[in-house]
């Protein structure tokens, strides 16, 4: 319903408002730092197998990402350069929006992981993290005799 | 292209509303505007670029291989397209634009009309 009214891109406004007016404000945000709105963006999803991350971090060396898995907390950290001119070339910068430096971001897992069962591969500017779940924790159907 | 506008005119209205913004970065210099548009996870086949009379628009499905069955239990990109339009200035060619996708970041390269570029002016004293 909110869809029709409003465009996509005041969301996208709003959200970068509540963003800024968290920070100012200072209200308990989590030991780790904010959920939400920090580069890579994340989306975590899961399956009965595994736990799949997904970090949309584009135009990185796959060289140059570090993932970390350390009991149950992911790290994704990296560095990424800007493309942007130095300053004393004869460019002007209109917009300047693309995240530039240092970045990492962490995900708390739960506990039901086998850490040796990672894979991470970058495809079109994606990280995609796969872990799977210990065998033992996997839903079985269990046979009544 | 044709291949293209073809495909924009079956699916009218709905495709316009829902996008992510992407971020991108705008640089301009003496021959032209070179744009960076961050993507991720929108594949070649997924991009749509057009240029509509002055319009710019910029268009990106993502392809994201995701397992069978999967659950979402937390999602920042919560919209499976990026969608972005500019207003392009008449000294800009638009007839000329080059795009090159790497890795989720697109570069466009948006050249100035011949006309358009700077020019030092002779003074003929006589």
């Amino acid at each position: 319903m909110y869809r029709s009214l409003f465009s996509r891109d005041l969301f996208a406004e709003l959200d970068r408002l509540q963003r800024e007016m968290q920070q100012a404000l200072d209200i308990s945000p989590s030991i780790r730092g904010f959920g939400r709105g920090g580069f890579p963006a994340l989306n975590v999803g899961g399956t009965p197998q595994s736990v799949e991350i997904y970090a949309f971090a584009p135009g990185l060396e796959p060289a140059s990402l570090n993932v970390n898995l350390d009991r149950g907390v992911l790290t994704i950290s990296g560095e990424r350069k800007a493309d942007l001119p130095a300053p004393d070339e004869k460019a002007a910068v209109h917009i300047n929006e693309r995240f530039a430096g240092r970045f990492s971001r962490v995900v708390s897992l739960s506990d039901d992981l086998d850490p040796n069962a990672v894979s991470a591969d970058y495809r079109d500017g994606v990280l995609h993290v796969s872990v799977k779940r210990r065998e033992s924790a996997q839903p079985r159907r269990i046979a009544v005799q | 292209m044709n291949e293209r506008s073809t495909v924009t005119k079956e699916t009218p209205a709905t495709r316009n509303e829902v996008g992510l913004m992407p971020a991108v970065d705008v640089i301009e210099d003496s021959t032209g505007i070179t744009l960076y548009a961050d993507l991720p996870g929108v594949p070649k086949e997924g991009l749509n670029l057009h240029v509509e009379a002055d319009l710019l628009t910029i268009e990106g499905d993502l392809g994201l291989a995701v397992p069978e069955g999967m659950e979402a239990s937390h999602a920042e990109v919560n919209v499976p397209r990026y969608r972005r339009v500019f207003t392009l200035s008449k000294e800009l060619d638009s007839q000329k634009v080059s795009a090159e996708l790497n890795q989720g970041v697109l570069k466009l390269r948006i050249p100035k009309a011949e006309h358009a570029q700077p020019r030092r002016i002779e003074i003929k004293v006589s």
